[in-house]
C-alpha cells in the first residue's frame, strides 16, 4: 500500500508548490522542471528521455508485481467463483459487493479491526514518543539503549504472537497465572485486548525509530530560544517540538495506520479469530483460502485496498502529510 | 537591566576537555561587551553559561547580584539571539515575537502593544504575518533580534547574530545593532569571530584564547597596548608585521637591520633567564615612504631599503607588501592565529611586511625603496609565553623608553 502512497503524495507536493510559490524559497525543482508550460529545448528533450528510460525497468516491475494482482482482484470480485463449484463461475457485476457490505460478520470485523487500529496506534504514539526521546537523549551506552528498544520489532511475528499465547494459556503460562484466573483467549473482550498488547509491544519500536528521524529535525537553537524565552520544558515539548515533527508524525501514524488496519498475524495465533476477533484480514483469508470462494474473498480484499487508499488519502490530502523536512511542510 | 559578573567561571565537560577556564569578567550595567577570538576558544560556552543553557563546573555566575548558577534559563530574565536566528518555523513573525510574552501570561493587548511597538523599531510591521521560511537572511535576523527586545529583559546575548548575513547586510545591521543597544541601554554580552564587528561594536572587548581571557578593554587600547603577541596579531587588519629579533651587543638584530633599544627595555633583557631571541611587532601604519618624512619624524624612527613586491592603491593610501630577508617569527600564538585566518590572509608570519604608506608615494612594484618605521610604536614579545615587554603599566611604549 505505502508503495501506492509515495507517487500520490509526491503529486500534491508538486502541485502545492505550483500553486501557492509566492515565496523567494519556492523554486523547487519540481517546479522547475515544468509541466510543458515552455517549449522543451533539445537537451531537454533527450534529458527527459533518459529519465524514463531509467525508471522503466522499475515501473515495469511494480506493474508486474502490484498492478497485476490488483486488477486481477477486482476482476474476480466481479464473478461468482467458488472453487468448490468452479461450473458456476459468472460474471455478475457488483453482487458479491452487496452480499458482503450487507454481511454482519463483515461488519463485526470491520469494528473490531477499526477498534485495534485506533486503539494501538495512539498508544503507540504516546509510547514511541517517549521512547523516541529516550533514544534520543541518552548519552551513556545509547547503542545498547537503542538496540534493546528495537529487539521487539527485530522478532517475527508469528513467533512474538506465539511467545504471548502460551503466556496467556491458563496453567503454564506466567501471564495467564499472574493475572487471571480463567482463560483470558476465550473471552472476546480480553483477547481484543491481548491482541492489541502484542500489537502495541510488537511495533511501538517502529513507531519510535520513525519519531526519532523526526526529533533529529528539530534544531538544538530553537530548544535553547525557547528557554531562555521562558519556556518550561513540556511547554517546549508541545509548543516548539511536536509542531516542527508534525511532517514526521503524521508519516508514522500514516505507516502505522495502514499497517495496523492490516493486522493478521497476531490474531491467527492468538485466537484464530474466535470469539469475533476477526479481523477484515482474517475473514478476507477464510473466504478466499479456506472457503476457496475466490469471488468473496477478493471482494474483501478489495474492499480492504479502498479502505486503506481512503486512509491514505485523508492523512495526504486533509493532514497534509508530507515526507519528513520537505520544504512543503515548512511553509504551510 | 543588571550587572553581570563572572566570578573564576569554568567548564569542564566529562571527557575532560577544559572549554572555559577561570574566566573572571564584571559587565557593568548597560554595557555593550563583545566576546572574540577565534573558533573554538571557548566563547559560546561562555555565553551559553550566563544563559544558564550549559552548566557551570565551578565559579559564580551574577546577574543584578545575584548568584544564579543553579537557575533555569527562564528565571535568568535574559534574551537571547542566535546565529541560526532560531525562529520557530511553525509561527509567523507576530507569534515568534509574542512568544517569549505568552509564556510570561501578559494579557492579549499588552502583548499586541508591545509586538507592535518593536515591529515598528525593527521595521517589521509589514511582515508581521509572514512566515519565517517567507522571509530573507536579514528579515529573519530582525525579527530574531524583535524577540529578544519585546521582552525587555535585564540582558541580551548575542552569539554571533550576524554571522550568517551577507557582507553588505551585515555592515548595515551592525549599525542597527548598535543604535538599538544604544537606545535601549540593556546590558549586552556578544560574541563574534569578526574583529571588525568587535572593533565597532563593542564599549569593551575581551579577547578569549583556548577558554582563557587575554586582555580586556576598550577596541583602542587593544589595538595600541596589547598586552601579548595573541591580542597584537588578532586585532587589526591588515595584522601586525612580526619579525624575529636577536638581542645583540644592546641591539636588536633584525631583517630591517639593527633597532637600537631604550633603557627600560634593557632592563628588561638584563635578567639571566631573560630571552635572547625576540619578536617585534609593527603594526603597517607605522612605516612612511622615506621620502615623505620630515626630518622631526625621521629622527624618531630608523630607516631600511627593501624589494617591494606587491602595491594595492586603496585610493587613500597605499598598501604595500615588501620582501624581507630574515629568519621567520615563530611562536605557538602566531601558528595557532594562521590557522584560524586559514593561513592565507595572516601575512604577520611570513617572510613579506605590509606596510601602509601615504598614497602620495610614487612606490611601484619592482623598484627598491627605502622605508622609514616609527620606533616609538614598536612592540617586542617574548616568544616562549608571547608576553609584550614594551608594555608598560598597561602602555606600550616603543623600544627606545627610558
Amino acid at each position: 500500500m505505502s508503495i501506492n502512497a509515495t507517487p500520490a503524495g509526491a503529486d500534491v507536493s508538486a502541485d502545492e508548490t505550483a500553486t501557492s510559490s509566492t515565496g523567494r524559497h519556492a523554486a523547487v525543482p519540481a517546479q522547475r522542471a515544468g509541466r510543458g508550460r515552455t517549449p522543451l529545448s533539445e537537451n531537454k528533450k533527450a534529458e527527459r528521455k533518459l529519465g524514463w528510460l531509467l525508471c522503466a525497468p522499475a515501473a515495469l516491475v511494480m506493474v508486474l508485481v502490484t498492478a497485476y494482482p490488483i486488477i486481477y482482484s477486482v476482476w474476480l470480485s466481479l464473478q461468482r467463483f467458488d472453487l468448490r463449484f468452479p461450473d458456476q463461475r459468472e460474471f455478475i457485476g457488483l453482487e458479491n459487493y452487496v452480499t458482503v457490505l450487507t454481511n454482519e460478520f463483515w461488519w463485526t470485523a470491520f469494528g473490531v479491526t477499526m477498534l485495534i487500529t485506533v486503539v494501538t496506534v495512539a498508544v503507540e504514539l504516546v509510547l514511541g514518543m517517549g521512547l523516541a526521546l529516550i533514544m534520543h537523549r541518552t548519552l551513556v551506552g545509547r547503542g545498547i539503549v537503542r538496540t534493546a528498544a528495537l529487539i521487539p520489532y527485530g522478532i517475527v511475528t508469528v513467533v512474538a504472537a506465539f511467545s504471548w499465547r502460551y503466556a496467556w494459556t491458563p496453567g503454564t503460562g506466567y501471564l495467564a497465572n499472574l493475572f487471571s484466573e480463567g482463560a483470558p483467549l476465550t473471552e472476546r473482550a480480553s483477547s481484543l485486548a491481548i491482541i492489541m498488547l502484542a500489537e502495541i509491544w510488537k511495533t511501538t519500536p517502529f513507531m519510535a525509530l520513525l519519531l526519532m528521524a523526526g526529533l533529529a529535525l528539530v534544531p538544538e537553537d530553537l530548544l535553547k530560544a525557547a528557554s531562555t524565552d521562558g519556556a518550561t520544558a513540556w511547554q517546549r515539548f508541545t509548543k516548539v517540538m511536536l509542531p516542527v515533527m508534525k511532517p514526521a508524525i503524521l508519516v508514522a501514524l500514516l505507516f502505522r495506520t495502514l499497517d495496523a488496519f492490516r493486522v493478521f498475524d497476531n490474531i491467527f495465533v492468538l485466537t484464530a479469530g474466535g470469539n469475533e476477533t476477526s479481523s477484515v484480514s482474517m475473514l478476507a483469508y477464510n473466504n478466499l483460502i479456506r472457503g476457496l470462494n475466490l469471488g468473496i474473498g477478493s471482494t474483501m480484499s478489495v474492499l480492504i485496498f479502498l479502505t486503506v487508499a481512503i486512509i491514505a488519502f485523508v492523512f495526504v490530502k486533509l493532514f497534509g502529510t508530507a515526507a519528513p523536512g520537505s520544504d512543503d511542510s515548512e511553509r504551510r | 537591566m543588571a550587572d553581570i559578573v563572572l566570578d573564576k567561571v569554568s567548564k569542564k565537560f566529562p571527557d575532560g576537555t577544559v572549554a572555559v577556564a577561570d574566566v573572571d569578567l564584571e559587565i557593568a550595567d548597560g554595557e555593550f561587551v563583545i566576546l572574540v577570538g577565534p573558533s573554538g576558544c571557548g566563547m559560546s560556552t561562555t555565553l551559553n553559561m550566563i544563559a544558564g543553557l550549559e552548566d557551570i563546573s565551578s565559579g559564580e555566575l551574577r546577574i543584578a547580584g545575584q548568584r544564579v548558577n543553579d537557575k533555569a534559563p527562564r528565571d535568568r530574565d535574559i534574551a537571547m539571539v542566535f546565529q541560526s536566528y532560531a525562529l520557530y518555523p511553525n509561527m509567523t513573525v507576530r507569534e515568534n515575537m509574542a512568544f517569549p510574552l505568552r509564556l510570561a501570561k501578559l494579557d492579549k493587548e499588552t502583548i499586541n502593544r508591545k509586538v507592535e511597538e518593536a515591529a515598528k523599531v525593527l521595521e517589521l510591521t509589514a511582515l508581521l504575518d509572514r512566515k519565517p521560511a517567507n522571509l530573507s537572511g536579514g528579515q529573519r535576523q530582525r525579527v530574531a533580534m524583535g524577540r529578544a527586545i519585546v521582552r525587555q529583559p535585564k540582558a541580551f546575548l548575542m552569539d554571533e547574530p550576524l554571522s550568517n548575513l551577507d557582507a553588505k547586510l551585515r555592515v548595515q545591521m551592525r549599525t542597527v545593532v548598535s543604535r538599538l543597544q544604544k537606545q535601549l541601554g540593556t546590558t549586552t554580552v556578544y560574541v563574534t569571530h569578526d574583529q571588525t564587528e568587535a572593533m565597532t561594536l563593542g564599549d569593551r572587548v575581551v579577547i578569549m584564547r583556548g577558554g582563557a581571557v587575554q586582555q580586556v578593554g576598550p577596541p583602542q587600547e587593544l589595538y595600541d597596548h596589547p598586552r601579548n603577541l595573541f591580542v597584537a596579531g588578532f586585532i587589526g587588519s591588515p595584522s601586525m608585521n612580526f619579525l624575529h629579533a636577536a638581542v645583540e651587543d644592546g641591539k636588536l638584530r633584525t631583517a630591517l637591520g639593527d633597532v637600537p633599544i631604550g633603557e627600560r627595555v634593557r632592563r628588561e633583557l638584563e635578567g639571566a633567564d631573560a630571552p635572547r631571541e625576540l619578536i617585534l611587532g609593527i603594526r603597517p601604519e607605522h612605516f612612511e615612504d622615506a621620502e615623505l618624512v620630515d626630518d622631526d619624524t625621521r629622527r624618531r624612527g630608523m630607516e631600511f631599503e627593501a624589494p617591494v613586491d606587491i602595491v594595492e592603491s586603496m585610493g587613500s593610501d597605499k598598501y604595500v607588501y615588501f620582501t624581507v630577508e630574515g629568519e621567520r617569527a615563530s611562536a605557538a600564538e602566531l601558528e595557532e592565529l594562521a590557522a584560524d585566518a586559514g593561513a592565507s590572509d595572516f601575512t604577520g608570519a611570513g617572510a613579506s611586511l605590509v606596510t601602509r604608506l601615504s598614497a602620495e608615494s610614487p612606490v611601484a612594484e619592482g623598484q627598491h625603496r627605502r622605508v622609514w618605521f616609527n620606533l616609538e610604536k614598536i612592540h617586542l614579545f617574548d616568544p616562549s609565553n608571547g608576553r609584550n615587554l614594551t608594555l608598560h603599566e598597561g602602555r606600550a611604549a616603543g623600544a627606545l623608553a627610558d
